[in-house]
């Protein structure tokens, strides 16, 4: 690889990282100005106007508040947990396509760090790997509340993780490729041999039984029950203080934008608008994709939000029902229903 | 080649912390990151989807149980069980004759061949499921009917037995 490649790879990599890093920043700002909204207030609105500093404020304080590791809190593991949950957060940026390729002077710049014909498998191991975060934090906290918290972070990740897979079985039924590049390629434009060309009109059910599944991941609300405030004081963060915790609550929202972003590149076409094709110039088109693709994250963003400030929480024996009874069943019918249709239809 | 002995010693090293660690927590930690280098390994045989499923299936949901279980049962020292004597006299027995039968195997140690393969694109999702659909189709069933029957296994293990109808 030439240097001015190598170059452009770090460049596009600090530039995901940065990006990645502000929306999670005004996701929180986001966050609670639509609660604000949901619930008939003003939300933050002092610092700067509308409040819009109020994000830089937040971390700030969060830098500057006292740090307290517990006497009896196993050190290390302490410190490692919240590093590893914001590692994990970061990392599943690498695979996902923010756009087509660019072409400036003759050469060709694809936005997408990497294209690994595993993709979609990688970014399900470092959802998979997000729940060490939680155990290793709740268990060195040394707290009960903490350690509940954690267990029950473990057992709903393994039990949602299942159906998403299943979920995902399905699509590359339809696909056939489990390269995330590909994926997004295969949905170009809108409307594609008589029928909507992105994944959405091709596995509602799947795409249904991805997004709760998401949910779940993420342990958003109504599957917050990891940190549900009401019966476990703070969940698997009760014993954290200034940047640890702010790590863990960061990560959170990080996770939010990476699995939005996901979504949309899996079932809503990516970086891909309708009537794409009759713009003539490739950049603008790749610029536009890159427009449509943080629209498309934005509004799913906003979903995520507006569920929150709905819903109620699960009790914790239905959200287990929810996942061991409803949706892995589903997902199984939404399988062999896509084989039935794909056999004798295609 | 330098890459292998790095990933190769960073396996052992791992894999003797995970026995000599004293508290079982950090000893599934250190499992946990044996399986990660087991995963480099893979990736360096250019077998991405074993790679991937391995970090999947063992570093993200088997090990998370692990975890899972470990974390539930209370082990404190106080609780910790103290071993009869009959026990560790054969356990030090027994592993004496293991470390026999690993030192004799050394006399037949030479270096290997390093495999060349035929087609460096065998690891591929595609390529490994044409071979495993063709080929290896009998044993890859057959293997699926010992997960059941496991799966079978633990749901009567779980299972209560029914007791009988309370009379009204």
């Amino acid at each position: 690889m030439e240097t001015i490649d190598l170059l452009i790879k770090i460049a596009l990599i600090v530039i995901i990282f940065a990006i990645s890093l502000v929306v999670a920043m005004y996701s929180t700002y986001a966050e609670r100005k639509i609660a604000a909204f949901f619930q008939d207030r003003v939300g933050p609105n002092r610092a700067g106007p509308w409040g819009i500093l109020q994000p830089l404020a937040d971390g700030g304080k969060m830098f500057l508040k006292e740090e307290i590791i517990p006497t009896n809190a196993t050190g290390f593991l302490f410190i490692v947990g919240p590093s590893l949950a914001i590692l994990t957060a970061c990392i599943g940026s690498a695979v996902i396509p923010w756009g087509q390729n660019l072409e400036i002077g003759g050469r060709v710049i694809p936005l997408q760090v990497t294209d690994i014909n595993v993709g979609i498998l990688y970014i399900f191991g470092v959802v998979s790997l997000g729940v060490y975060g939680i155990m290793i934090g709740g268990w060195a906290s040394n707290n009960k509340y903490s350690l509940l918290g954690a267990i029950r972070a473990a057992s709903q990740n393994i039990s949602y993780e299942i159906s998403m897979g299943l979920s995902i079985i399905a699509l590359l039924m339809v696909t056939g490729t489990l390269s995330l590049g590909e994926i997004a390629k295969q949905q170009h434009g809108f409307w594609a041999d008589g029928y909507f060309s992105w994944n959405v009109f091709k596995q509602p059910l799947g795409f249904l039984l991805f997004i709760v599944c998401a949910f779940a991941e993420t342990n958003r609300s109504p599957f917050d029950l990891p940190e549900c405030e009401t019966e476990l004081v703070g969940g698997y963060h009760t014993e954290y203080s200034s940047m640890k915790l702010g790590f863990y609550l960061f990560a959170e929202y990080i996770n939010m934008f990476i699995s939005s972003a996901v979504m949309a590149t899996l079932y809503f076409g990516g970086y891909n608008f309708p009537f794409m094709d009759m713009i003539h110039s490739p950049n603008l088109v790749a610029i536009l994709g890159v427009v449509a693709l943080f629209a498309k994250i934005f509004l799913f963003i906003f979903f995520f939000m507006w569920v929150r400030w709905t819903i109620p929480r699960f009790r914790y024996d239905q959200l287990m029902d929810l996942g061991w009874k409803t949706l892995i069943p589903l997902a199984i019918a939404n399988i062999v229903l896509t084989g039935i249709f794909m056999t004798f239809f295609k | 080649m330098s890459t292998f002995y790095f990933i190769a010693f960073l396996s052992i090293f791992f894999s003797i912390l995970v026995i000599s660690a004293k508290n079982p927590v950090h000893s599934i930690l250190y499992l946990v990151l044996t399986f990660f280098t087991f995963t480099i390994h893979y990736i360096l045989l250019n077998a991405q989807f074993l790679a991937v499923v391995n970090f999947i299936v063992y570093m993200g949901a088997i090990l998370v149980l692990f975890l899972y279980t470990l974390m539930l049962i209370n082990l404190n020292k106080e609780a910790e069980p103290v071993k009869p004597f009959m026990v560790k006299i054969s356990a030090v027995f027994g592993g004496g004759i293991l470390a026999v039968a690993l030192v004799s195997s050394l006399k037949s140690l030479g270096v290997s061949d390093p495999v060349v393969l035929k087609d460096p694109n065998l690891g591929l999702v595609k390529n490994l499921g044409k071979v495993l659909f063709n080929e290896f189709l009998l044993p890859f069933e057959i293997s699926s009917v010992l997960l059941l029957s496991a799966m079978v296994g633990a749901v009567l293990l779980a299972t209560k037995e029914k007791e009988p109808k309370a009379t009204i």
